[in-house]
């Protein structure tokens, strides 16, 4: 008989908000968890402000991270500035924790390349919609800081549907085998579009695809911001220690379409979606800072009118802005624009001054 | 000057690379003791250590993925695909990564990586190693795609390839390989990218060739000057971005336009030079386009392979075909 060795299930608050045995240092005075539960709700807010306006014709297909809060923000906030996020396309309430703005966040879904050109973490990585493409570009910039001797890691993420890719395995792969700097954090929300969990493998979880490269795999409650951050803290402590990577199932729930091109209630079964709406991330900290007299109602109203009002500055940005000439296209390219292109170029920089003429 | 083979020539290239930019790294599967399955990478893992020169498990989706992960984060990758027949599984990463990091970004991450390929036929090699795929890797805006072929040009090239900030597919014919030798100046010099070569001047008509066909079309070259027909014959090196000017300009001079390459007809690179010499110097011809090129089948295996690629006896007599035309 085939035997695989357990997989730890990290989690810290209850679905009720109790803690569970001793919390971490860095949460046993709750106030050190308000900036996560702020981060949390501004993400929130965000994404339905996304939401409404591309069902208002202002913004493209965009995938929303209801429900999700939690692992994006456990993640990010346990990363050092000098690190590298490599996020896949549900991951922005951690970029917007690592200071990619909201204005660059609504360009990019917006259809504006400058979106990608962050301002902020200059070193991350943009959004990557080529669903495990991303996990390799990982283990590359581990090499790369290996090589270098720097004190840093690569941090990249990916939905459970990612796993059951084979550039997800080649790069846990390599990186178990060269103990790179890297952190694989797959975000399992139950869903690869309209496939459920148990219909994309017969494994037991998702962590346990690290036994098969050599790495510790663990599960964690995603929707426990304190335990995501705490498994993702201890996973850069191996990497940075050159003790190799670790694999993080982060257990949580998509309470929303999968993007706003999608129909969730062609495939899933309305109750599903209730049931988990119990257990929702941001109200189960809001719980736990409540109880322990950190936060009140009138903590919660300021919040959600702060969050609200900059959601709100950032769309009038956003949707006043001017989109690029349309030479952007060529300038990018290549370093210089080679001459084989000058035809193409005049050709598009000159229709566009007809245009204004 | 050293005498040396194609593949002695990218070796030296890669070692003179590395020993001017630490951030140079050698990565694919058997470049480290085993030198790489044709001694490209010979010596390598010797002179600069395993940290260096890497053996990467078999995966060619993560060499690819990871030379661009590399590039992005600072370094110059230069990654090695055995053949090109295994050179598929990394398509996504070229097509969806290396090729767009810098116009996605508008330039805040760039990608400056090399991918070596060796690639086309004739060298009685098992199924799946003999194809010449170029032709799909141009459809790739954002992408470089170079071919040497010769000692010296390998080595120019390369050393151009590894110093660009853009990423290259560098794609070695390696039939070429060891066929023959070469003076080559070793002293780190590189030749330019985005300009094709001139190989032979003349006045009757243009070939427009690369890769391991350069072998045919030189003979054919000799052949036909003993018959008084003069070729200007034109190595693209670089087939993206085009040096379409040296191109046309050959063309504007001779008036016949011969296309020679070893990869299939249909949509090969052949098809758009000759749609950029219709577009463009129509009137300048005085013979149809001729094209001599593989057959649009599936590559033969090693039996049959030498039906299937251009011989030097099929240029030279599309050329007298098209000097028939007055």
């Amino acid at each position: 008989m085939v035997t695989v060795q357990d997989i730890p299930f990290v989690q810290f608050l209850d679905r009720t908000g109790s803690p569970v045995g001793s919390l971490p240092s860095f949460a046993k005075d709750s106030r050190n968890l308000i900036p996560f539960y702020k981060a949390m709700v501004r993400t929130r807010v965000f994404d339905e402000k996304v939401v409404a306006l591309q069902r208002t014709g202002r913004m493209g297909t965009y995938a929303s991270s209801l429900g999700q809060e939690a692992v994006s923000i456990g993640i990010a906030s346990a990363m050092a500035e000098e690190d590298v996020f490599l996020p896949s396309f549900r991951e922005q309430g951690g970029q917007l924790w690592r200071g990619v703005s909201m204005v660059e966040i609504l360009q990019f879904w917006g259809g504006d390349e400058r979106g990608s050109d962050f301002k902020g973490p200059a070193k991350d990585f943009p959004v990557c919609i080529p669903v495990a493409s991303q996990f390799p570009h990982a283990a590359g910039v581990g090499l790369a800081m290996r090589l270098r001797s720097e004190h840093r890691v690569a941090v990249v993420v990916g939905g459970d549907g990612s796993t059951s890719k084979g550039d997800f395995y080649e790069a846990l792969n390599v990186s178990a085998l060269w103990s790179l700097p890297v952190v694989f954090v797959v975000t399992n929300n139950q869903w690869a579009i309209s496939v459920p969990r148990n219909e994309q493998t017969a494994a037991d979880t998702l962590a346990h695809k690290a036994i098969s490269a050599g790495m510790p795999g663990e599960q964690v409650d995603g929707n426990d911001v304190i335990a995501v951050h705490e498994c993702v803290g201890r996973a850069r402590k191996r990497a940075l220690g050159g003790e190799g990577p670790t694999l993080i199932e982060a257990v949580t729930y998509r309470l929303s379409d999968h993007t706003t091109a999608d129909d969730a209630s062609r495939y899933r079964e309305d109750t599903e979606v209730t049931e988990n709406w119990k257990h929702e991330p941001n109200e189960r900290l809001r719980t736990y800072l409540a109880a322990t007299g950190v936060w009140t109602k009138e903590d919660e109203e300021q919040l959600l009118k702060d969050c609200r009002t900059a959601v709100d500055d950032a769309a009038q940005t956003y949707l006043a802005l001017e989109p690029e000439l349309p030479r952007a296209m060529f300038d990018y390219l290549f370093e210089r624009r080679p001459a084989e292109l000058d035809e193409q170029y005049t050709n598009i920089v000159s229709a566009r001054s007809a245009e204004h003429a | 000057m050293p005498e040396l083979t194609l593949v002695e020539a990218v070796r030296q290239a890669l070692e003179y690379a590395m020993l001017e930019d630490d951030n140079v790294i050698v990565f694919g599967e058997d470049v480290g003791i085993n030198g790489g399955v044709f001694r490209a990478t010979d010596g390598l893992v010797q002179r600069f250590g395993s940290s260096r020169v890497r053996d990467t498990p078999l995966s060619e989706t993560l060499i690819a993925g990871m030379a661009v992960g590399a590039a992005v984060e600072g370094m110059r990758p230069v990654a090695e695909i055995q053949f090109m027949g295994f050179l598929y599984p990394a398509i996504d990463q070229l097509v969806n990564h290396a090729s767009r990091m810098r116009t996605r970004t508008r330039g805040r991450l760039t990608c400056p990586m090399v991918l070596r390929v060796p690639f086309g036929g004739g060298i009685h090699a098992p199924e799946h190693h003999s194809e010449s795929a170029e032709a799909m890797l141009t459809h790739i805006p954002g992408l470089r795609v170079v071919i040497p072929s010769s000692p010296a040009r390998a080595y120019g090239l390369l050393l151009a390839a590894i110093r660009s900030p853009d990423p290259v597919v560098f794609l070695e014919p390696k039939r070429l390989y060891r066929i023959e030798r070469e003076p080559v100046d070793s002293g780190g010099e590189a030749l330019p990218l985005d300009t094709a070569f001139r190989l032979n001047e003349g006045d009757h008509v243009s070939i427009i060739s690369w890769g391991a066909m350069i072998h045919e079309c030189s003979q054919a070259v000799s052949l036909l000057s003993e018959q008084g027909v003069s070729v200007d014959l034109i190595d693209l090196a670089t087939l993206s971005p085009l040096d379409e000017e040296t191109v046309l300009e050959s063309v504007r001079k001779t008036g016949r336009c011969l296309i020679v390459h070893e990869a299939a007809r249909t949509a090969g690179f052949g098809a758009e030079i000759a749609a950029r010499v219709a577009e463009k110097e129509l009137l300048s011809l005085l013979a149809p386009i001729r094209r001599v090129t593989g057959y649009d089948t599936v590559m033969p295996l090693p039996k049959l392979e030498h039906q299937f690629m251009p011989t030097t006896e099929k240029i030279v007599q599309a050329a007298l075909e098209s000097m028939e035309y007055a």
